[in-house]
């Protein structure tokens, strides 16, 4: 589903990933675990298509992505889901329009918003908020609804950017069971985080990265090293 | 983008009443904008207008012949005239006709020349050239010619004007074209307000995979239908000032240069075009121009 091949980016002289080369298939659950700087944002930027790889050969969604034009970046955005740390819903919209938002994006009919949206918010369990604004929900809400608005489209992967890092330990912990029920409906889900108890509690695949490197992937539990 | 259209459509008029403030900036910009650029599009057809007028007033030589040449005499010189290269015809005009035709061009004051008790206009024969750079050598053939009192022929004077509604024309082009570019900016200016307003709805739009055209078609839109409004608006103002300018200056002008001014309507018609395609091409250019820095990547 992901793949890098001896990945190298650098920022000016920084490096920010070397080498890096990883195989995430389909339907596996990854934790991206590192100090901050490490290289974490960079491994996410370079699969949504923010910043191009220096080195290295680039797979997502069976797609090689190592060099897109313009144009083709939002076919590769649409068959990805990505969630932020801090939300990121617009505060001029209802919930129910926040999450129709990714939907008129890909010119869906309003009748076939109508009808999906609604089911995609009760499956995040906020069926009763469509009609509320960002700032009237808790920050658990919030989530759910950033979370119900990247999966709407079906995504093959879903993209975490420390989902939790803004939540309290139960809502927190609210919010991976969404996740992994994301991840049980098909969809790859890669997760940055800082939160140990969560991948440990968890017990799926850990990527580590430090100094731009891969220092540790277990897989299916068992640490290997690379 | 065409699939996109009736959201565009939609988020257009929305984003328009939204921002009531900032579109109506826009709109006075383009407004302003194109009523002095009204002003110079004026200015340059009907400099062009008189110019061609006089054109064609001036194509003409005119051979005085002396008093004591005979009509026959004259047809002699008329036929040598009528055989010089550049030539079109050759008209014998008598002295009768001459006062006519002078009377005729000083209209309701024509009384004044009944006063005289004979006739001072020569005979002369007026030559019609078909090319005007011959003018010079028929001219001056004619002025060597036995029988030939004095020729008259405003080349050199025609030239002049020709040069300085040249330079009229080309002054106004430069003036427009700067006026364009500064409507652009100061409509791309205004827009991108608004778009710095929407950084983060477009940021995340692009997260969720929306095409540069699906987030430029609402403010390519807007920006369109700003214009459009202005160039009304301007279209309004300009037929009136212009309406009234006509009205109290037309005679004026008609004493003055000897031509009337273009026609309102012909104006307005061609006007309404320009301003309608300018007004649209300003809003558009304008949005796509503030939008550029925002779409990248």
């Amino acid at each position: 589903m992901i793949i890098f091949d001896n990945i190298t980016k650098r920022y000016g002289s920084k490096v920010a990933l070397e080498n890096a080369t990883i195989h995430i298939d389909k339907g596996d659950f990854v934790f991206l675990v590192g100090p901050s700087g490490a290289g974490k944002s960079t491994f996410i930027k370079l699969i949504l298509k923010e910043i191009e790889p220096d080195e290295g050969t680039l797979v997502v969604a069976g797609r090689d992505i190592t060099h897109l034009s313009n144009r083709e970046i939002p076919q590769l955005r649409r068959s990805l889901g990505v969630v932020f740390q801090d939300f990121r819903l617009l505060p001029n919209k209802t919930v129910f329009e926040n999450v129709a938002f990714a939907m008129e994006v890909l010119h869906h009919k309003p009748r076939v918003i109508k009808k999906q949206v609604p089911q995609v918010l009760e499956l995040m369990g906020i069926g009763e908020a469509a009609d509320k604004f960002p700032d009237e929900l808790s920050g658990g809400e919030q989530q759910r609804v950033a979370i119900a608005r990247a999966i709407i489209n079906n995504p093959q992967v879903l993209i975490a950017d420390e989902p939790t890092g803004n939540l309290d330990k139960d809502t927190a912990w609210e919010i991976m069971q969404l996740l992994n029920q994301v991840n049980l409906r098909g969809t790859t889900v890669v997760m940055v985080t800082h939160a140990f108890d969560i991948v440990e509690k968890m017990g799926k695949r850990e990527v580590e990265i430090e100094g731009g490197r891969i220092v540790r992937d277990t897989k299916g539990g068992i640490a290997a090293d690379v | 983008m065409f699939k996109g259209l009736g959201y565009s459509l939609k988020q257009a008029l929305v984003q328009i009443f939204r921002n009531k403030g900032m579109a109506v900036a826009s709109l006075f910009a383009i407004t302003a904008m194109l009523l002095i650029l009204g002003l110079f599009f004026f200015l340059t057809v009907n400099v062009n207008f008189l110019t061609e007028e006089i054109k064609e007033q001036f194509d003409t030589i005119e051979v005085f012949l002396q008093d004591d040449q005979t009509e026959a005499q004259a047809d002699v010189i008329r036929t040598s005239l009528s055989k010089l290269p550049g030539v079109e015809s050759v008209e014998y005009i008598d002295k009768a006709r001459a006062m006519e035709e002078f009377k005729v061009r000083w209209g309701d004051n024509a009384y004044l020349l009944d006063g005289l008790s004979t006739n001072p206009l020569p005979n002369s024969l007026r030559v019609k050239l078909t090319d005007l750079n011959e003018g010079d050598i028929v001219a001056e053939v004619s002025r060597n010619m036995a029988g030939v009192e004095d020729v008259r022929y405003y080349q050199t004077e025609v030239n002049k004007i020709l040069k300085v509604s040249e330079g009229i024309q080309k002054g106004a082009l430069v003036v427009i074209l700067f006026l364009i570019i500064v409507s652009v900016v100061v409509v791309s200016n205004t827009v991108k307000l608004t778009v710095m307003a929407r950084q983060e709805e477009i940021r995340i739009m692009k997260y969720v995979g929306a095409t540069n055209w699906f987030i430029r078609g609402p403010l390519l839109l807007e920006g369109m239908f700003i214009g459009l409004i202005a160039s009304l608006i301007a279209l309004g103002c300009t037929w009136a000032i212009y309406a009234r300018l006509m009205q109290a200056f037309g005679q004026q002008a008609m004493i003055l240069l000897s031509s009337s001014l273009v026609e309102t309507n012909f104006m307005m018609i061609n006007l309404a075009w320009i301003y309608i395609a300018l007004g649209i091409s300003i809003g558009a250019f304008g949005s796509i121009l503030s939008m550029r820095r925002f779409l990248q990547a």
